[in-house]
């Protein structure tokens, strides 16, 4: 079926030119569990792995030992006897990571006092694109820590569960352009000499703004945004700098990308764009990962075929077996299946000869949900398969 | 008030949320067309700036002022997304008469600031505009003549933050203890926890949805604001019954009597044929059994359960309209949900 290249992830764990693997996609695609379900099988390969989940599910993330929040990576037990890695996982906890960076960043008064700004908090905990930023953050504080002391070789990101794909590569840019914006600054520059001159260009504007807004969202509330940001500015440079920073860490040709997306045409649609906006960034993307793919078992048995058997199974009720009634469910079921993967091969071809070059793969749907190590290791094998 | 008692018809506001990706938008929009088909003026708005009402409908991008997407005879269908700035020049226009002083607002960048960063002003605007529509009449004056909208539709934003949504008055009671804003907030509360109004959640039948679904009709509920339907989205039907998966469970010899059954109708049955057929039945029966412990889970919500198929050919050739047949049925069903 397949006319483009086929994606060899086992190829891709093996090579130690990897140190970073970024899986995104729309929401509720899968982005999680291959993330973990790759980490598992680097390690148990002999990779030294950190697995950065964002939302895993209540019981994948009991299974990973995720149970202390802490906002550090901790070893998962359970790995193959013969695994010669090691696996780490985390859960990104935002505030916390944003919490982090403050106090990395300022002498313990000063940071007391912006944790404790409310505006500083309404953004650390709510700003839409603040997860996308820190998830960031996060994964440049692994890397400098693997770098560091060589803890770990791989480091494996999951993203936010956004409804699109492409709010990951815009979201921190946002947040990164609000808290750098113009009227920020001008909100903030009284506070700073440096300001004045920028100021005075505006001064009758700025200052009907101020207090229109004042009057609308109370005046306190513009002194706590003054504070937050003249404080962050002697922290660290401007937020969208720092976001600048980590997007070039992603573009390096160590880091892969892959868009992981079910096989229907909403999901493949935005895997689409986000091939695009990547090879227009010049992102490196490894790959596509189909996931959930309904197979069939019973291959020799056309849909049609099927079909036609269980309705003479019907016709002959009298005579029947026991297990009559349960041949002809069956033979129903498989026409289902069959019509079923027949329409996902027609969205994943159409995938497909629009980007022809681009590697792709897929995963079977499992019967069930996906939740302890087993499942992740059987959804690795699947990704790991050598051929299509 | 926890207790909706009316039947969905007779709410003036209907909330619907979930987690992302459920089908929000699309129930939302079933819903929408449900009640204007029963004969009713319909306002669907959309808060997220998605232009999922758009797509859903295939029309062009919604603007900012209302647009008729369906005429049914009696009833209509308008649809409004809803613009956190512009919503907010109107606003400071209708209190502060600012004239041409909102441009300069805008011009430094300030109904950006407002409107994106401060906390809860989004919010607050996004329902205020929804308030605003519910409330409105064709009398001089706010609360004089008929309503102009006999039903709103609010798709919602996902079960994670509706619950800092619809809190309005929490959100602002930071930055306004008095004046317009607090006022505002007030009166949106109370149409909010009003028994003309309900939270319906769309969920899907898998672990993390219906999770989220619990946790927010905890949350809900502890906010006093009452709940409708749980539509549970994406329902497929048991291909196999009860009979079926109890004989794939426990009869030893079924390979060879499903061969031969195969043989009776011209089969050529072979041995990984039947391994199959018996391997994906198997694979169903425990989907199943998982869908059907997904669903006792949320019905301990003690909400009214409602699936929606999953249509093959997704929303669009007039799937929407299938959907809102379905949901027709219960219009008139009395809501109770226990608190
Ligand atoms: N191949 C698969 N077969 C069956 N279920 C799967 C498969 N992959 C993922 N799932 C299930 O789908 C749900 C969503 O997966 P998740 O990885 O959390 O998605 P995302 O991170 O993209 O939102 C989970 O309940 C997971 O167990
Ligand atoms: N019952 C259904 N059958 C088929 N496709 C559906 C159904 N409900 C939703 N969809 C599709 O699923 C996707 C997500 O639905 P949408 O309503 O946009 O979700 P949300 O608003 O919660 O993000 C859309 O592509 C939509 O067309
Ligand atoms: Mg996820
Ligand atoms: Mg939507």
């Amino acid at each position: 079926m397949s006319t483009s290249p086929h994606l060899d992830l086992d190829a891709l764990i093996a090579d130690r030119g990897i140190g970073v693997v970024v899986c995104c996609g729309a929401g509720g695609v899968g982005k999680t569990t291959t993330a973990a379900a790759l980490g598992l099988r680097a390690a148990e390969a002999g990779r030294r792995v950190v697995v950065l989940t964002i939302d895993p599910a209540r019981r994948l993330a009991q299974a990973l030992g995720l149970t202390e929040l802490d906002n550090t990576p901790r070893p998962v037990a359970g790995l193959t006897s013969g695994a010669t890695g090691s696996l780490d996982a985390m859960m990104l906890d935002m505030k916390r990571t944003f919490d982090e960076v403050v106090e990395a960043h300022a002498d313990p008064e000063k940071a007391a006092q912006i944790l404790a700004n409310p505006f500083y908090q309404a953004v650390s905990s709510s700003f839409a694109g603040t997860q996308e930023y820190m998830a960031m953050e996060k994964l440049g504080q692994l890397r400098a820590q693997a770098e560091r002391d060589g803890t770990w070789d791989l480091i494996v990101v999951d993203t936010p569960p956004s409804r699109s794909a492409l709010d990951f590569l815009d979201a921190p840019k946002r947040l990164g352009s609000f808290l750098d914006g113009r009227f920020i600054r001008l909100l903030a520059a009284p506070a700073k000499a440096g300001g004045r001159a920028y100021l005075k260009v505006f001064s009758v504007g700025v200052d009907l703004a101020a207090r229109t807004l004042s009057k609308v969202l109370g005046g306190q509330m513009l002194t706590d945004v003054q504070t937050f940001v003249a404080a962050l500015d002697t922290m660290f440079g401007g937020f969208r700098e720092r976001a600048d920073v980590t997007y070039a860490l992603l573009k390096e040709e160590s880091t892969a990308f892959l868009v992981v997306a079910s096989p229907e045409r909403d999901a493949l649609r935005e895997a689409a764009y986000f091939v695009e906006r990547l090879a227009a960034e010049s992102m490196p993307l490894a790959g596509l990962i189909v996931n959930r793919l309904t197979t069939v078992s019973a291959t020799t048995l056309s849909a049609a075929r099927a079909l036609a058997a269980a309705e003479q199974l019907e016709e002959h009720e009298s005579g029947a077996s026991v297990t009559a009634a349960l041949t002809g469910d069956l033979l129903r079921l498989h026409e289902d299946l069959a019509a079923t993967a027949n329409r996902q091969r027609a969205h994943v071809s159409r995938f497909e000869a629009a980007h022809p070059r681009v590697p792709s793969t897929t995963v079977p749907a499992r019967a069930t949900d996906v939740h302890d190590l087993a499942g992740l290791r059987a959804v690795g094998a699947a990704l790991g398969r050598a051929t299509a | 008030m926890t207790l909706v008692s009316a039947a969905l018809s007779d709410l003036r506001l209907h909330v619907v949320t979930g987690k992302g990706g459920v089908g929000k938008t699309t129930v939302a929009s079933a819903l929408a067309l449900a009640l204007a088909q029963s004969g009713k003026r319909v306002l669907l708005v959309e808060v997220e700036g998605r232009q999922g009402i758009s797509q859903t409908f295939d029309v062009p991008p919604l603007g900012i002022d209302e647009r008729l997407l369906v005429n049914s005879g009696d009833g209509e269908l308008w649809g409004l997304a809803v613009d956190a700035k512009a919503a907010l020049l109107e606003y400071l226009q209708i209190f502060y008469k600012l004239g041409r002083a909102g441009n300069a607002l805008e011009k430094v960048g300030a109904i950006d600031f407002a409107t994106t960063i401060a906390p809860g002003v989004r919010d607050v605007l996004l329902i205020g505009k929804v308030y605003e529509a519910v409330g409105r009449t064709d009398g001089p004056r706010r609360g004089q003549g008929a309503c102009v909208w006999d039903a709103v539709v609010l798709d919602a934003p996902p079960t994670g933050r509706v619950g800092r949504f619809l809190g309005v008055n929490a959100e602002v009671a930071g930055i306004a203890r008095m004046g317009p804003i607090k006022n505002q907030a007030d009166s949106i509360t109370r149409l909010l926890q009003s028994t003309n109004t309900a939270v319906h959640l769309v969920s899907l039948l898998e672990e993390m949805p219906v999770q989220e679904t619990i946790d927010a009709v905890t949350e809900l509920r502890s906010a006093r604001f009452g709940l409708g339907l749980c539509v549970v989205n994406l329902v497929r039907d048991p291909l196999l019954d009860e009979r079926d998966t109890d004989l794939l469970a426990q009869t030893a010899d079924l390979e060879a009597s499903i061969k031969a059954d195969l043989d009776s109708v011209g089969v050529r049955a072979t041995g990984p044929m039947v391994r199959g057929l018996l391997s994906q039945g198997r694979d169903h029966a425990d989907r199943i059994l998982l869908q059907d412990e997904m669903a006792t889970e949320l019905a301990e919500t003690g909400l009214p359960l409602i699936p929606l198929p999953a249509l093959v050919d997704g929303v669009e050739e007039g799937g929407i309209s299938v959907l809102a047949e379905i949901l027709a049925e219960v219009l008139d069903t009395p809501l109770a949900s226990a608190p």
